[in-house]
């Protein structure tokens, strides 16, 4: 008892500390950028000054915070739907599905003068978001639904490498988007706008209700497919539902911000490694940390080599990975390796 | 800063030409009397009438007066705006333009793909030049920043550029700064013996091998010149050959770049290549590739430097 009771408050503990942190980043958020922190000081008095914060940091530093929860949220779902600490929220397809749409995208509207104004502006977003939502459907298909987890598993894998092949070739074919392509996979926030965040976070509020709801199901499968049917929930449904918002999640993040590594792997370990916790309160912490990991790397991304930037997915990889490292190694040394 | 920048490139490519070697000091003076009358006209039309320039995506960007800070994110269009003699109107270049030598002053703002908006927004421009990728553009004219995208492929699309831009800058003698850019592909190809129809050249982009089809703007300059390319339009602008293909196609002359030079004569079945037997490979130096795979101002030169290579190699 004194152990939940412990255990419960280091919750609650890690909600306000990233809190704190995540309001602490996005005033460096506004702070950090080419112009340097003048901009702040002028915003004021200089409209320039005010549209660099206004306009362009604040609307990238909630981007960053939104796509980073959208994450971290599909990160703890993809673990507790798969039971495999190795699930990320690309697992089903979605990250070869938006790189295929996004491939796809660029050759035809490189091709065609015909492609309106309308579609572009769509183009690109909608192509990502589309193919990540239509792999993760494919997926289910040739999985015959959500039943068997590990089917899902390697349907989501043979998606992923048959899709990524696909988008090989049409990199191939038409050399030309190699660049822009890798500028995808990259992952940047640096054209997050108003707009781009109110939909991401309108897809969080959405996401993270349905988990909310959900989570007592993957609770029960931590102890097993057969208890989580003897307590006499509606798996398939459940799951079903769940993995629509891991596929939702995903989507509308790839879509707005590119590939960013490492976020959804690392956020629900980052919060394991802290408290021990129901997967309603994990869900929500590691969104959280999601959040706060990406906002952390997209404030270094625009500061380590100002007035330069560096792409954010690579920073998020380091960042991620390093602590991720330093956890395993930590863990190791001392009794059993229960934090990964 | 303009008068000497540009009467510079007018000059050396009218040089170039060949014909007006000895006359420049005349052809300086017109070009003074063209550019007064150009500007009176400008003052007594461009202050009244906003204009519009249609960009790449079909666009239609207005404007009230000639842009007087430019930021521009393709190198091709950065040398454009200079041709012009316009230099002095770059506020910020991207990573990659690095001619003439007065951009690497300026502040950069990224790449072309991936820019600081914000180092962009910070410069004030009044027009933001670049190639047409969805993303940038968009989150740019969503702050207010003008953006006119254009992305020239072909020696037509260079034509069509300098035109557009002359447009947008308001001078009005684009038409020289061409016919000097042809007068100088002219000289290049007259520089060649009659016999260049019957050779067949390999160009390398990289060690893929991805090729210059006809169909590039590197496979444009060697059919003004009258050589023949091993590879064909069909296979679109920049195809991924089977190096079986050009060891079947024989080519006489290779070229490449030094960075994809290396190791080139020792891959399997190549040393029966008839440009490596004998020896026929021209290496050029990154600078010079620059001036090659640009579709800009500098085509003039690229042409010359591929000519200088074709006489070096032929017999």
């Amino acid at each position: 008892m004194t152990d939940v009771g412990r255990q419960l408050r280091l919750a609650s503990r890690l909600e306000l500390g990233l809190t704190l942190s995540g309001l602490l980043l996005l005033l460096l958020g506004a702070s950090v950028g080419s112009t340097g922190f003048e901009s702040v000081l002028q915003a004021w008095s200089d409209p320039l000054a005010l549209q660099i914060v206004w306009d362009i940091r604040l609307p990238r530093t909630f981007g960053a915070w939104a796509a980073g929860a959208l994450l971290g949220l599909a990160g703890a779902l993809a673990q507790g739907l798969f039971r495999n600490p190795l699930a990320d929220p690309y697992l089903l397809g979605s990250a070869s599905g938006a790189s295929l749409g996004v491939a796809l995208a660029l050759v035809l509207f490189g091709v065609s003068p015909l492609a309106t104004e309308w579609l572009v502006r769509l183009g690109l977003t909608g192509a990502a978001f589309a193919g990540a939502v239509g792999a993760v459907l494919l997926t289910l298909v040739l999985a015959r639904g959500v039943q068997h987890t590990l089917r899902l598993l390697l349907a989501g894998v043979i998606v992923g490498v048959v899709l990524g092949a696909m988008t090989s070739l049409v990199m191939l074919m038409s050399p030309e988007v190699l660049q822009s392509m890798q500028a995808f996979m990259l992952g940047s926030t640096g054209f997050v706008g108003w707009s781009a965040w109110g939909l991401m976070v309108l897809v969080w509020l959405a996401c993270m209700a349905v988990s909310w709801l959900l989570s007592p199901v993957l609770d029960g499968l931590s102890l097993g497919e057969a208890t989580a049917a003897s307590l006499g929930l509606p798996l398939a449904q459940m799951r079903a539902a769940l993995v629509a918002v891991l596929a939702l999640a995903t989507g509308a993040a790839v879509a707005q911000t590119g590939l960013i590594a490492f976020v959804g792997l690392a956020a629900p370990h980052l919060v394991r490694s802290v408290t021990k916790t129901t997967h309603r309160r994990l869900i929500f912490l590691s969104s959280l940390m999601g959040g706060v990991l990406l906002m952390a790397a997209d404030v270094l991304a625009r500061g380590l080599l100002a007035p330069q930037e560096l792409p954010v997915g690579v920073l998020t990889a380091v960042l991620g990975g390093g602590y991720l490292l330093w956890l395993m190694q930590r863990s190791t040394r001392s009794v059993s390796g229960t934090g990964l | 800063m303009a008068d000497p920048m540009s009467l510079n490139v007018a000059r050396s490519a009218l040089m170039l030409a060949g014909r007006y070697g000895g006359n420049w000091r005349w052809a300086d003076a017109l070009m003074h009397f063209h550019r007064a009358l150009a500007f009176a006209m400008l003052m007594a039309i461009g202050a009244a009438h906003a204009y519009q320039v249609t960009d790449d995506r079909g666009r239609a960007i207005s404007f009230a007066k000639p842009p007087q800070r430019i930021v521009s994110l393709l190198p091709s269009l950065t040398e454009s705006v200079c041709a012009l003699g316009q230099c002095d109107r770059l506020v910020g270049v991207d990573r990659y333009s690095n001619y003439p030598d007065s951009v690497k002053k300026l502040p950069q703002v990224g790449g072309g793909l991936d820019p600081g908006i914000e180092a962009i927004v910070a410069l004030k421009p009044d027009v933001v030049l670049m190639a047409t990728s969805a993303q940038v553009g968009e989150r740019l004219q969503a702050l207010g920043v003008k953006v006119v995208a254009l992305e020239p492929k072909t020696h037509a699309d260079v034509k069509r550029v300098l035109g557009t831009l002359g447009v947008l800058l308001g001078y009005g003698e684009t038409q020289q700064v061409w016919q000097a850019i042809e007068a100088g592909m002219a000289s290049a190809a007259r520089s060649l013996p009659a016999h260049i129809s019957s050779i067949r050249v390999y160009f390398e982009v990289n060690r893929a091998p991805y090729a210059a089809s006809e169909a590039s703007f590197i496979g444009e300059t060697l059919t003004r010149l009258g050589a023949q390319n091993i590879v064909p339009a069909s296979l679109g602008p920049f195809p991924l050959l089977n190096p079986e293909f050009v060891v079947r196609a024989n080519p006489d002359v290779i070229m490449v770049g030094d960075i994809n030079f290396d190791g080139l004569t020792g891959r399997p079945g190549w040393d029966h290549i008839r440009a490596i037997a004998r020896q026929q490979v021209c290496i050029f130096t990154p600078a010079q590739a620059d001036m090659l795979v640009r579709p800009g101002p500098r085509m003039a030169e690229g042409a010359q430097l591929m000519a200088q290579c074709l006489r070096k190699v032929l017999p």
